[in-house]
């Protein structure tokens, strides 16, 4: 069995052997920092320009936050009501396939001409990406109750709405979750985008701004930064699973 | 199939029974070919207070005929009457314990068995009590917090009869409740529940494929047939309490399970 430490040293190996190949080949072969700077020298950007890249982070990260969140307090109600009413599933969900089909990066510059270059923009770009996987497997999660409790809550005379609440919707919580952590990270791309299309800040308007300054130290800062954002929201969602749903460790003692 | 015993002795004259089956049936509507019979002309009696095993191959339609007498299938036609009133849905003095534990995984053991008390809002010191007790019983003090997943298969079964027992049912209905386990384990449950039975007074009824299962527990056996299935035989069981292990190897145990096997076909 492979442990904890093991986990965690395997891809670290990875990622230094990366490191140092990716290097050794800008040092050797002279490339021009403009088309790929060294690690080295998006290490220095990142440390020199970190003031930047910090107050950049933060709109960044709160337009997919509150993009997420919002794709949460809406979606999981939506899928509740698509489970429970036949007509609903049957209006709503060709609906929810016919907008998942558009393109999000093409709907992003009508969103900015309803909602202006600020924050708000981008909000509804990362809520519209991250909003269909959150629906979609909570709605999967629902309807996947194992058979013998829902058997079991009807030789108990459960009402509908105690078999919800204390059956069906629990046991859709590892689908929930699953759903929210590949929202989590689709909710930064969806408002990094929204940036590229236009803005005033955030990590994405940096990153265009540094390309066109042939900035390319900070246009990979920016991007590693953006990657870092993505990855700790993930972990955030990973850790709030672990605090709401403690029973699913308790099998692997 | 040989049918044996006429239908009269199944039927208790003397008094009301707990239980009265008459004449049930179910069918199946099967959109390609013609209906299909599940079990007929089911007809017997339960005494209060009594174990009552279906015996029967696998597929037979015992299941369904226990999910019938709980309320959770609408038989076809028939008479299904329990404490003299006839059975519409489940009922508050029913308890079930399936094949499969069905523990939530998201509750402690001992949340899981307070489920069925929860449901009706009353989960006070009393009935946690009671919960606890029930949990000592089966021998599993100390684990009222574990999650079920820490748990083996045969503690998660004794779980599941707690939680069948928790609101003091009057019918405790089992359907091949020791069937997913390993043998060892399964006599010790068999044991468990004679003395569960003991402490509880509910009448039982049990589906089993297991003849020696039947046998040992059981003071009644019905015997159903291949489907469509009828009764095949109504065994009445006059081996001695307590029953012990060492009442397997008597002679009276080895005829008894004979004269199932004949019923149900196995042997001549």
């Amino acid at each position: 069995m492979i442990g904890s430490a093991h986990r965690l040293l395997y891809p670290l190996i990875g990622f230094a052997v990366i490191i140092v190949l990716w290097q050794g080949y800008v040092d050797v072969a002279h490339v021009s920092k403009i088309v790929l700077p060294s690690p080295m020298d998006i290490l220095h950007a990142s440390w020199q320009r970190s003031d930047l890249l910090v107050r950049e982070t933060v709109p960044t990260m709160l337009e997919s936050l509150y993009g997420f969140a919002l794709a949460i307090v809406i979606g999981i109600p939506l899928a509740v009501c698509v489970v429970s009413s036949r007509v609903l599933n049957l209006t709503m969900y060709p609906i929810l396939i016919a907008t998942q089909s558009v393109p999000k990066v093409a709907v992003a510059p009508i969103i900015l001409v309803w909602f202006g270059l600020g924050m708000q923009s981008k909000l509804a770009i990362a809520f519209l990406v991250a909003f269909f996987p959150i629906v979609v497997d909570t709605a999967t999660g629902l309807q996947a109750t194992p058979p013998g409790l829902l058997e079991l809550a009807r030789s108990l005379r459960a009402s509908r709405w105690q078999t919800f609440w204390k059956v069906q919707f629990p046991a859709a919580m590892p689908f929930i979750f699953s759903g929210a952590k590949v929202a989590v990270t689709l909710a930064v791309i969806g408002a990094v985008i929204g940036e590229f299309v236009g803005s005033i800040n955030g990590l994405g308007n940096l990153l265009l701004s540094a390309n066109s300054q042939l900035d390319g130290p900070l246009a990979w800062a920016a991007l590693v930064w953006l990657s870092a954002l993505g990855i700790a929201l993930f972990l955030g969602v990973v850790l709030a699973e672990r605090l709401l749903m403690p029973w699913a460790e308790a099998g692997h003692h | 199939m040989q049918q044996t015993q006429p239908t009269e002795r199944r039927l208790i004259d003397v008094a009301p029974a707990f239980g009265h089956f008459k004449d049930v049936r179910q069918e199946y509507r099967l959109p390609s070919r013609a209906d299909l019979v599940a079990i007929e002309n089911i007809s017997f009696d339960l005494r209060a207070g009594s174990l009552v095993s279906l015996l029967g191959p696998s597929g037979c339609g015992k299941t369904t005929f226990l999910k019938i007498v709980g309320g959770l299938i609408r038989a076809s036609s028939g008479i299904i009457q329990i404490n003299g009133e006839d059975v519409h849905g489940p009922h508050a003095d029913f308890g079930m314990a399936f094949q499969q534990p069905n523990l939530m995984p998201w509750r402690s053991v001992l949340k899981n068995v307070l489920f069925p008390m929860e449901l009706r809002g009353d989960t006070g010191t009393r009935v946690t009590r009671r919960a606890r007790d029930l949990l000592e019983l089966v021998g599993l003090e100390g684990f009222e917090d574990h999650y079920p997943a820490q748990l083996s298969g045969g503690m998660q079964q004794r779980v599941a009869l707690c939680r069948a027992l928790v609101h003091e049912p009057k019918l405790l209905l089992m359907d091949e409740p020791f069937g997913a386990l390993d043998e060892l384990t399964r006599m010790e449950m068999q044991d468990l529940l004679l003395n569960i039975r003991v402490k509880t007074n509910a009448t039982i009824v049990f589906v089993t494929h297991s003849i020696a299962e039947a046998a040992y527990l059981s003071d009644v056996i019905v015997v159903f047939s291949k489907r469509p299935a009828v009764i095949a035989d109504y065994i009445d069981v006059s081996l001695p309490y307590p029953r012990t292990a060492e009442i397997r190897y008597s002679v009276e145990f080895t005829e008894l399970e004979h004269h199932a096997g004949r019923a149900l076909g196995i042997t001549r």
